[in-house]
């Protein structure tokens, strides 16, 4: 840790299975000192919080693990921070395992893992609710004697005991390490000590056990040893040539010793009072919302009204705030002169901020029920349910929640794929996970769906607009899942994946929790869409403005007619007994019409010959057939910063120069705007046509800076920008065309 | 038989596997030789299927439910 303090520090680790409670315990312990990073030269996010007090603590959240026989990029970093091979990242002083009491048989083979590490361990023994609820008593001073290690006795989803694991913590005496009490079949357990004493110059006496036995069953454990150590490496594949030669099933040794010394101890502390056979409530739902017809059903179901309600409840607060922003510009436009600064503030700075703040109440409502699922356990049911589907296409069900992730964004999204053991499935996963519509695309549904469909409403609670958003959801999605079929069957060939997932009891939601993720998920949008946005909000500013054109002379001497029309209406008013500032006035108010129609077509005229019309132009004959005139084909390349982007680039290429503001929602001044022969450039069809180039086309440089680092090479997102922009382009194109051969023009 | 013999709501005992390289990660999980087994039901689709093992609920493809080798009580 880089921090500087005079006080001691202790670092502790915090490891456990996936779903029991480790986040929780986290935060509940951390509070908001968190910090996130990753781990040097790898991605996989690492989560450091700090406890203060007369000790400091570092507390570092390891990713989820079942095992820490490295399977996965996540369980690989969980045993190497554990055992301190990481560069830069010393081995923890102690390492506090979260248990689900309701589940303890599996809990413990990860404890009985970090125990062989030999690092001081604490147990915190979560969830202890629900091993009452199903009929089990745990004699914790039992478990304590058995496992040689403190166990703590809590229920973090109601803070129960957070406050003793802190003070047993913060102790100043660590927790002796535990003596390793588990037999390896004797056939493999002769061979140990041979490896072991090729370690010695390596590792200290306490890790040699747990890194020799690694070293024999997992391959990928033993390659980092091969240049460390040669003689080691040889050492292992000659044992484990012996071992197969004897018909020794040594890469099973491990998990049978372990579960062999387990199963009896856990039979012993943990008493069922209940017949454990018996249907719990959560088995019961689970006959509902897996079931064959209904399980189906209500999952579309949940996922339509996700969507229609992230669509319709959002809207009263978006409208508040589009018209604060505009209200603010207005304000800030009548107290300064008017200046080019004025305007770069007004149409750059403040419509930049406001283009961000706009879209939180739909963002934040996503990643609620989001988070909503993950917390109540119906991710998983999706998954589960989705599985066949999945897999058929060539993922699995275990793709699903980096999937539905990247419904909020991408990057999480892509992040996700991480816990996908399978290196092929996560690649995939990660090459289409860009295709399901993330929530810098609501902005672009939301702004042409209600511009330019119609409204009105359907089975009673569904408007059209409603089913037009879902159908860009479901277009997305099926396109995802096509591309990935297509990428299984001529890219990566081979033998389909495992699967193997917990279906996590159903608990009811934690809202305190639900909201805290919600809200640091929404924040790490902002800041990065954010900081994105308004920086490119003030560059097409720019880019609109510059370089400035000299106003062509027939437009000067249309401006000289009109003031000498007003000055002559002007003075037969005054003639006939007006004022004559009150005459000036009527006049110009008589001209209003015919001086507009001018400021726009001059301010038209500027922007056409702007870096940024220019570069519309450039690229219009090849969107023109897409139904996109230089407008949007300058918006479409603004884009490419950030999807979301277009709509300030579309608000900036649309108000820079309207003095007037007589139309201030985007959306109106879209649907007033007219090709030279008088026809509308936004039909509905044009807009359909944007929305699924918008659903398609990869235009988000953090999704490819992502893709880059998760891949560690600029082949994937070159593909991938590739195949996307190229499917966008083609749907689009079919769609316009098609449309206008059908007469929907 | 294999646990794909059972019908939803069954239980039976692990007996061993059908292949000579069980997958590891199964066996992580716990389905190991006498561990007792229950084929909860099947996904809305067919596949994936519901297991309980140790007391709590698993999901495994068709194909690896086909790995495991059981023994009804």
């Amino acid at each position: 840790m880089a921090e500087s303090t005079s006080r001691p520090t202790r670092k502790i680790a915090l490891i456990g299975n996936p779903n029991v409670g480790k986040t929780t315990v986290f935060n509940l312990l951390t509070g908001m000192r968190q910090k996130v990073g990753n781990y040097p030269g790898v991605t996989v996010e690492r989560k450091v919080g700090r406890i203060v007090g007369d000790l400091d603590i570092d507390l570092i959240d390891l990713p989820g693990s079942y095992s820490l026989s490295p399977k996965s990029l996540d369980e690989r970093i969980a045993y190497d921070v554990l055992i301190g091979h990481l560069p830069g990242e010393t081995a923890p002083d102690l390492a506090v395992c979260v248990v689900d009491a309701s589940n303890l048989e599996r809990n413990l083979y990860l404890v009985t893992q970090v125990i062989d590490v030999g690092l001081p361990v604490i147990v915190a023994l979560n969830m202890t609710d629900a091993a009452e609820e199903a009929g089990l008593s745990i004699d914790v001073k039992a478990l304590e004697e058995s496992l040689g290690v403190p166990v703590i006795p809590m229920v973090a989803s109601r803070n129960d005991g957070i406050g003793k694991l802190k003070y047993r913590m913060r102790q100043e005496e660590l927790p002796e390490p535990a003596e390793r009490k588990w037999e390896l079949m004797p056939v493999v357990a002769e061979v140990i000590p041979d490896l072991e004493e090729e370690l010695k110059s390596h590792l200290p006496e306490k890790s040699r056990f747990i890194e020799a036995l690694q070293c024999l069953t997992s391959d990928t454990m033993l390659e980092s040893w091969l240049t460390r150590a040669p003689r080691f490496h040889a050492r292992v594949l000659a044992v484990r040539e012996r071992l197969e030669e004897r018909k020794a099933p040594y890469r099973q040794a491990e998990i049978m010793g372990r579960y062999n010394w387990l199963s009896p101890l856990v039979a012993r502390v943990a008493i069922k009072q209940k017949d454990p056979n018996q249907q719990t409530v959560s088995d019961r739902i689970d006959a509902v919302l897996t079931h064959r017809i209904f399980g189906p059903l209500l999952f579309g179901l949940v996922l339509l009204l996700i969507f229609q309600a992230v669509f319709t409840w959002a809207t009263p607060v978006m409208d508040g705030i589009e018209a604060g922003v505009v209200g603010l510009g207005d304000l800030v436009r009548s107290g300064m002169p008017p200046s080019m600064f004025t305007d770069l503030l007004v149409d750059g700075v403040i419509t930049g901020v406001g283009n961000v703040v706009v879209f939180l109440p739909q963002i934040l409502l996503l990643f609620f029920f989001l988070g909503l699922m993950e917390d109540t356990g119906y991710m998983a049911r999706s998954a589960f349910i989705m599985d066949r589907v999945m897999h058929r296409v060539g993922l699995s069900g275990g793709s699903v929640v980096p999937m539905l992730s990247s419904f909020a964004c991408a990057i999480p999204g892509i992040m996700a794929a991480r816990t996908l053991a399978n290196p092929r499935d996560r690649l995939i996963t990660i090459m289409v996970a860009p295709l399901m519509s993330c929530s810098a695309r609501l902005p672009v549904y939301t702004l042409f769906i209600a511009a330019f469909l119609p409204t009105g409403a359907v089975l009673g609670i569904f408007t059209f607009q409603g089913i037009a958003m879902f159908s860009m959801y479901l277009l997305g999605t099926v396109m995802a899942f096509i591309a990935a079929f297509v990428l299984r069957r001529f890219v990566f060939k081979g033998e389909s994946s495992f699967f193997a997932m917990e279906l996590p009891p159903y608990r009811m939601p934690r809202f305190r929790q639900i909201i805290w993720r919600m809200i640091d998920r929404s924040k790490a949008f902002v800041v990065r869409a954010g900081k994105i946005i308004f920086g490119m909000s003030v560059l097409l500013w720019v880019l609109a403005t510059f370089p400035r054109s000299n106003t062509p002379d027939e437009m000067i001497a249309e401006r000289a007619t009109i003031d000498l029309q007003i000055d002559t209406r002007a003075d037969s008013l005054q003639a006939a007994g007006m004022t004559a500032s009150n005459a000036l006035i009527e006049a110009q108010v008589a001209m209003n019409g015919a001086i507009r129609t001018l400021d726009a077509r001059e301010s038209a005229y500027q922007i056409e010959r702007s870096v940024i019309g220019r570069m519309g132009h450039a690229i219009e004959p090849i969107m023109r057939p897409l139904g996109f005139d230089w407008k949007i084909s300058a918006g479409i390349i603004s884009a490419f910063a950030a999807r979301e982007v277009i709509i300030s680039a579309l608000a900036t290429l649309y108000s820079v120069g309207d003095i007037d503001d007589d139309s201030p929602l985007l959306r109106e001044k879209l649907k007033a705007d007219r090709y030279a022969d008088g026809s509308p450039v936004y039909t509905p069809l044009v807009a359909v046509s944007l929305l699924v180039f918008f659903v398609l086309a990869l235009q988000c440089m953090s999704t490819l800076a992502i893709a880059r680092r998760e891949t560690n090479s600029w082949k994937w997102p070159a593909v991938m920008w590739l195949y996307m922009t190229g499917l966008a382009w083609l749907f689009s194109f079919v769609i316009y065309q098609g449309g206008k051969a059908l007469g929907l023009g | 038989m294999t646990l794909l013999d059972l019908k939803p709501g069954q239980r039976a005992c692990i007996q061993g596997w059908t292949t000579v390289e069980p997958p590891l990660r199964l066996m992580e999980l716990g389905l190991l030789p006498g561990t007792d087994i229950e084929f909860v039901r099947f996904a809305p689709l067919g596949d994936p299927i519901d297991i309980k093992v140790r007391g709590y609920h698993l999901s495994i493809r068709k194909t690896e439910a086909a790995l495991i080798r059981i023994e009804r009580p």
